[in-house]
């Protein structure tokens, strides 16, 4: 077996993540490539994409794991398995002690009712036919929770209340209300089924500034009110810094850092990782005037041909010899701090 | 004398709902080779203003309805739509947030490039491309001959904000306009465009307005930073007067609602409560004062105007003189 298995079959691996300890959340090995066809009645499969390409993390009861990459690293659709809203290729979600890729969608259900999922978009994410009351009281009366109506109803308006909403927004429309506000309703629609895993993707990276901090403040204290665990799937790397306790660094389908996150920022080790926390600009100009500005040259790869060896290797400022023949496995370079560089 | 100067700029939309006051009397001054930042949320009118100098706002349902806007010596707002577009893409470029949707799907990457050159310069269409290909060559595109026949289509979008900066530079402008010239692009292609762009700028001596919400981009890049409010501008200053010495209770609450990168997670975030105004609600007072946790009953009576605190440093609020010290307090 490589090693790559290693942090998941090792109960201790990822022991740093401070007062967290029960795992939720097992994804061993997971594959998730998607056939290119070519041919229009006998479809052959002429390539594959490589969207995730075996990567295993666990995330523990409590704790907001960060997922964080560019377009096309892969993140989202690793949140997209993990929901079962894609099927794996190869590789095993455990939750709850059982594999919920072998689950059936009568099976399914039973979990869904636990992981639920925020969006990015709060336009495209709420149907614009039916009033925010509905939006939220939907989930309920699928999965059959509240059949009362009376109670529903009064359930929503709690939830609403609890994300910040006064209670009149329950008879009004998704177009009434702004980007924050609808973002607040996607908010309340995910807490509705008393989830204990939700998986945000992208969350508050369509907001202003000012509303941005008001829905981070909100998702912190609703993840300490109802004990909450996230998998905080974003570009921001700022926003991640601040919400989230260990962080995964994703390039190009596969997880080439993983650590307690203020660990992870002060202290990068995989040279992707360090080029990207050097790109994001710091809101202070004396700040900036003092970081050394190194630019990482080229673009991503595409997915269809990666790169041999290593997937970051061209653009690699380290990359020595092996790097395009040898594949780095992830490995424990100090206590909970993972890195999937030769170099390192 | 600056090389452009937005003296009381009014730019309104005449709605259904009623007049958007979308720019409500901003001015502001570029030097020549300067960078200057505007920033603000969506709405507060930073777009509309820059739509405004390139006299770029549809009819119905938008109109200037005052102010000046002088470039190098000549009025914007008196010139006839002729003169105006023998200035648009010659003296003025602009790059747009949307590399995607700001190039023309159906045109090659070198039609596209050489015809502000043909249509402005009187160049032949050799001299035209031969210039094509250096400016590919300047924005760090390999391969510049093949790429002039290519489409927009065969590009990643990074590459397409460097032909789009590429266009801009086509007819060496005075200025250029970049509305969120970064936004959607990823975070290490965002620093190689801006770097590109901060480099080209400096090397050529081109001014620069950069439209932006993100504060990082502003404090690596801009000499001098305007902030804007509801349609106005409420704070202007060198980027450390803004960053360090901020006066405007907006302001202060911007910076304390960005999360950083270089602080502990532990830190709290300390945004304003509700959201930006309607545009078509104001009333005669300070924009900012339902949201402010400074206000006064005073605010209401009349919008506060910009006024100078110290050299170049300016802050539109009644308060600026009390709140010197709670501000600093704050910002710590």
């Amino acid at each position: 077996m490589n090693e790559v298995v290693t942090p998941m079959r090792n109960a201790t691996n990822t022991g740093s993540s401070k007062g967290f300890d029960e795992v939720l959340v097992d994804v061993r090995n997971l594959k998730m490539y998607f056939p290119i066809t070519e041919g229009v009645f006998i479809p052959k499969v002429v390539a594959q994409v490589k969207a995730v390409n075996d990567v295993s993390f666990k995330i523990f009861r409590g704790e907001t794991l960060g997922i964080v990459g560019e377009s096309g690293c892969g993140k989202t659709t690793t949140g997209r398995c993990i929901l079962q809203l894609e099927k794996p290729t190869a590789g095993e979600i455990i939750y709850g002690g059982d594999d919920i890729t072998k689950y059936n969608s009568k099976e399914m259900i039973e979990v869904r009712k636990k992981i639920q999922v925020i969006f990015q978009d709060p336009y495209s994410s709420l149907n614009p036919r039916m009033k925010v009351g509905e939006i939220i009281a939907e989930p309920m009366s699928v999965h059959k929770i509240i059949t009362d109506p009376v109670e529903r109803r009064k359930r929503v308006l709690y939830l609403l209340n609890v994300c910040g909403l006064a209670s009149a927004f329950a008879d009004r429309y998704p177009h009434e209300m702004s980007g924050g506000q609808r973002q607040r309703v996607g908010i309340a629609r995910a807490l509705a089924m008393n989830p204990e895993f939700i998986i945000c993707d992208e969350a508050v990276s369509a907001l202003d500034v000012s509303i941005q901090a008001q829905v981070i403040n909100l998702l912190e204290d609703l993840r300490d009110e109802f004990n909450l665990t996230y998998m905080f799937i974003s570009h921001d790397l700022s926003v991640v810094r601040h919400i989230c306790h260990r962080v995964a660094v994703m390039y190009l389908g596969n997880l080439v850092e993983l650590a307690d996150g203020d660990e992870l920022f002060d202290n990068p080790m995989h040279p992707y990782t360090r080029l990207l926390l050097n790109a994001v600009p710091i809101p202070d100009p004396d700040v900036e005037k003092q970081r050394a500005h190194e630019i990482i040259q080229g673009e991503i790869p595409s997915p269809i041909n990666p790169p041999s060896g290593c997937v970051f290797h061209p653009r690699c400022p380290a990359a020595v010899d092996g790097c395009n023949k040898n594949i780095p496995k992830l490995r424990e370079v100090k206590p909970g701090h993972w890195v999937a560089c030769s170099e390192v | 004398m600056a090389l452009l100067e937005i003296k009381d700029l009014q730019t309104q939309f005449f709605t259904s709902a009623g007049t958007v006051k979308a720019v409500d009397g901003v001015s502001y001054t570029v030097e020549e080779g300067e960078t200057v930042a505007v920033v603000g949320e969506s709405g507060s009118g930073k777009s509309v203003t820059a739509m405004s100098i390139m006299r770029l706002i549809p009819w119905p349902p938008g109109k200037i309805v005052g102010g000046s806007i002088m470039f190098d010596g000549q009025d914007l707002l008196e010139l006839t739509e002729d003169e105006m577009r023998s200035i648009r893409g010659r003296d003025i470029g602009m790059i747009f947030q949307e590399p995607m949707t700001s190039l023309n799907p159906v045109l090659t990457i070198g039609l596209q490039l050489t015809e502000p050159m043909i249509a402005h310069l009187n160049m032949s269409e050799e001299e035209a491309m031969a210039k094509a290909v250096k400016l590919l060559g300047m924005v760090g595109i390999s391969e510049p001959e093949r790429r002039l026949a290519q489409y927009p289509h065969h590009l990643s979008g990074g590459m397409r904000q460097r032909v789009v900066i590429a266009m801009a530079l086509a007819c060496d402008p005075k200025l250029i306009i970049a509305d969120e010239p970064t936004t959607a692009l990823d975070v290490t292609i965002q620093a190689q465009i801006l770097e590109l762009m901060k480099n080209l700028t400096r090397d050529l001596g081109v001014a620069m307005i950069i439209i932006t919400h993100n504060l990082g981009v502003v404090a690596r890049y801009a000499d001098r930073v305007n902030v804007m409010y509801a349609g106005r501008i409420i704070e202007s200053g060198l980027a450390s007067d803004i960053y360090h010495r901020p006066r405007h209770p907006y302001t202060l609450a911007l910076l304390k609602s960005v999360p950083r990168m270089d602080r502990q997670r532990t830190d709290k975030l300390d945004p304003v409560d509700g959201q930006p105004p309607d545009l078509t609600k104001l009333d005669g007072g300070c924009s900012f004062r339902p949201r402010c946790r400074f206000a006064k009953d005073h605010c209401a009576e009349s919008f506060p105007v910009l006024e100078e605190i110290e050299n170049g440093h300016t802050c539109a609020c009644f308060e600026k003189e009390n709140l010197a010290k709670e501000i600093k307090e704050v910002v710590g």
